[in-house]
């Protein structure tokens, strides 16, 4: 078990035959993903990667049985591929593209909830299940099977927590980037209520960062509705009010926001908080007892 | 990004909004003239800066002679106006707007914004207009209305009459309420607005509704699709350094210490400030080199570090996922020789080649300080920088 995708989970690539779909497509089929196919408008009949590519998101589902689609079109493409793979019947949509307004999102948003299909992302690094399936641009070597569920707003930070619950020989159920901007297909609520559910996930880490208030709507759920052991990091302490620290959603706006604030919500639903982000490993070992 | 007032209420013109006539002028004579071509005896006067309390700094003013306006003219425009909201250098001013004069009855305030909980536009009404709505927000928040927006149908003109009579307007201005609030809704959707603010959004005299101010601030992902409004851009009223970075493909902002921080990540970036901080030193700056650092983005970071005269000591941090750490350390080595750095760097690289790239470090022949694990790296750092605060 693990929550999202597995080793069956079958994967097309929209911007398949783009520079970044083609690197990280690479990548995931070395890893193991059981990538099927890709779409880019137009060169619908040729091979690439040893792949079929097709037209549209609904010849490839219809050709290959996908039930997954991850996305790295550009930005302002990126509300119409997803809507492309919603109405194509793809249950799992995985958009790692960057930089898409934030109207976009807001319809986007409200159309697949309506329908109930799980976006994750965007500006997000994807999402893997070590050993089985990788859907994204995180690097595949620093993962090991295990037992750690972890969910994070920032890619690098998530690898961070990667490293250090591999290298104490932990190893990862599924690891979620829900991604850095203020309007995610999923939030940590959804991860975790997954997380909870899932056999193989015994622990939690859970990374996010200033702005919105995701973390505290996070943390009243924990409490209410989360058993495992959580171990929480929130990055941007030292970031001024009113700036944008590079991720879109990273912002403390009106005074709200903030790390504080954060760190207190989590700690008050009962999550073991650690503030120095080298030290999530070690925190994780120490509360679990492993 | 920021529009200015004038360039607001051109907006709100083009939407066919009530806004008051006037004109941006840069000198004291074109000052005189537009009030001039306006009629009457008397105008506001208003300095355009991206910052609010522009009043209470003395930056609006009622004028009613060519001396008042010349005299206000010859104050602000080429000096920096300081508010509650700038830093104390205060933003520069080159620009005045000069409108005709609007007799006030009731302030009121309209604002709109994206809120991350609902993942609605929300709109927010108050009878307390024309003072900051933070504070009411926080002492008396049920003396703000809200109105939520559905992104599949817009907002609806009963949603506008139920502010109004909440606000307790009457007669025509009902209607005249309920329209503003719909064709703003309108613009703040087709143009892709990040934040929207009317205050004070006023009943005059006649008893008519008119937007007295102007604040839009644009989804700055979104600007590509508006090629007009992202030409109003004004980089005078931001951070030289950050604006520099950004034309290189850098997420860089500047803070208080005296540590500079380069980093592959926006939110490791965020990380790595905190964590030297918690080793008792102060980051200089936020910088994200993003993912495909090359010897130039990293010359590039490296310049725009050290033209902070504060900066003591750089740490660079260095997770490689797909890009390799060897590839990295041939581009530090290549800006530091480059760019001739002297402060002390220390460098931390994990992931994809950490082994390599510290190796290729250790082998040049420019002073780099390889740490051995994050925290290390950090601590190394603090001390370079002349220990912890």
């Amino acid at each position: 078990m693990s929550v999202l995708i597995d080793k069956n989970t079958k994967v097309i690539c929209q911007g398949f035959t783009g520079s970044q779909g083609t690197l990280h497509s690479e990548q995931a089929i070395a890893y193991g993903t059981q990538l099927v196919g890709g779409v880019t408008p137009g060169k619908g009949g040729t091979v690439h990667l040893g792949l079929p590519v097709f037209n549209t998101v609904k010849e490839a589902v219809k050709a290959t049985g996908a039930t997954a689609s991850v996305i790295y079109v550009p930005a302002a493409f990126a509300k119409d591929g997803i809507l492309e793979a919603a109405d194509a019947g793809i249950e799992l949509i995985v958009c790692i593209t960057e930089g898409v307004p934030t109207l976009d999102m807001l319809a986007v948003k409200a159309n697949l909830d309506a329908r109930g299909i799980r976006l994750i992302g965007p500006n997000c690094p994807g999402v893997i299940t070590p050993g089985e399936c990788k859907i994204g641009i995180m690097p595949g070597v620093i993962h090991m099977p295990g037992k750690v569920g972890i969910v994070s707003r920032s890619g690098t930070l998530t690898y961070e927590a990667v490293k250090q619950t591999t290298d104490l020989g932990f190893g990862q159920s599924t690891c979620v980037g829900i991604g850095g901007d203020p309007i995610p297909g999923s939030n940590f609520i959804d991860i975790l209520a997954m997380f909870e559910a899932d056999p193989k996930t015994e622990a939690i880490i859970m990374v996010g960062e200033i702005g919105g208030n995701a973390e505290e709507e996070a943390a009243a759920y924990i409490k209410a509705h989360v058993t495992k052991p959580v171990v929480g990091y929130i990055a941007g302490v030292t970031a001024p009010a009113g700036k944008r620290m590079g991720h879109a959603g990273a912002i403390i706006a009106g005074g709200k926001g903030t790390a504080e604030d954060k760190f207190a919500a989590l700690q008050a639903a009962g999550v073991h908080t650690v503030k120095s982000l080298a030290e999530i490993g070690n925190t994780l070992k120490a509360v679990t007892g492993w | 990004m920021n529009l200015h007032e004038y360039q607001g209420k051109q907006l709100f013109a083009e939407y066919g909004l009530p806004v008051s006539k006037g004109y941006a002028v840069d000198t004291a004579d074109e000052a005189v003239a537009a009030a001039k071509t306006l009629g009457g005896d008397r105008w506001v006067i208003k300095v355009q800066v991206h910052a609010g309390g522009r009043g209470k700094a003395g930056g609006v003013k009622l004028v009613s002679s060519e001396a008042e306006i010349r005299d206000f003219a010859a104050k602000h425009i080429g000096t920096n106006l300081v508010t509650f909201q700038t830093d104390e250098h205060g933003q520069p001013v080159s620009k005045i707007y000069i409108e005709t004069c609007t007799d006030i009855a009731r302030e009121l305030y309209l604002g709109a914004v994206i809120d991350r909980s609902t993942r609605r536009v929300v709109f927010m009404a108050s009878t307390e207009g024309g003072v900051e709505i933070e504070k009411v927000a926080e002492e008396t928040p049920e003396k703000i209305l809200k109105a939520s927006i559905d992104p599949a149908i817009g907002a609806m003109a009963y949603q506008g009459r139920d502010l109004a009579f909440a606000l307790g307007l009457e007669g025509k201005q009902v209607n005249q309420f309920a329209n503003v609030f719909t064709t703003l809704s309108r613009l703040f959707t087709e143009n892709d607005l990040a934040l929207l603010e009317i205050n004070p959004l006023v009943i005059t005299t006649d008893g008519d509704i008119h937007c007295l101010d102007a604040k839009v601030a644009l989804d700055g992902n979104a600007l590509y699709r508006h090629k007009k409004l992202a030409a109003m851009q004004d980089p005078s009223q931001e951070d030289a350094r950050e604006n520099q970075a950004a034309t290189f493909g850098l997420n860089y902002v500047a803070l208080e210490g005296n540590i500079g921080c380069m980093v592959n990540g926006a939110g490791l970036a965020m990380g790595t400030m905190d964590l030297v901080k918690l080793h008792g030193g102060q980051p200089a700056n936020f910088l994200d080199v993003g993912g495909g650092a090359t010897k130039e983005t990293v010359s590039e970071a490296f310049k725009i570090i050290l033209s902070d005269p504060n900066v003591k000591a750089v740490l660079i941090n260095i997770f490689g996922g797909i890009v390799r750490c060897d590839v990295i350390a041939e581009g530090i080595i290549g800006a530091v020789k480059e760019v001739g750095v002297t402060l002390p760097v220390v460098v931390r690289f994990e992931g994809n080649n950490a082994e390599l790239g510290v190796k290729a470090l250790a082998d040049s022949d420019v002073d780099i300080i390889a740490a051995t694990s994050l925290t290390d790296a950090v601590q190394q750092a603090v001390k370079a920088a002349g220990g912890a605060a």
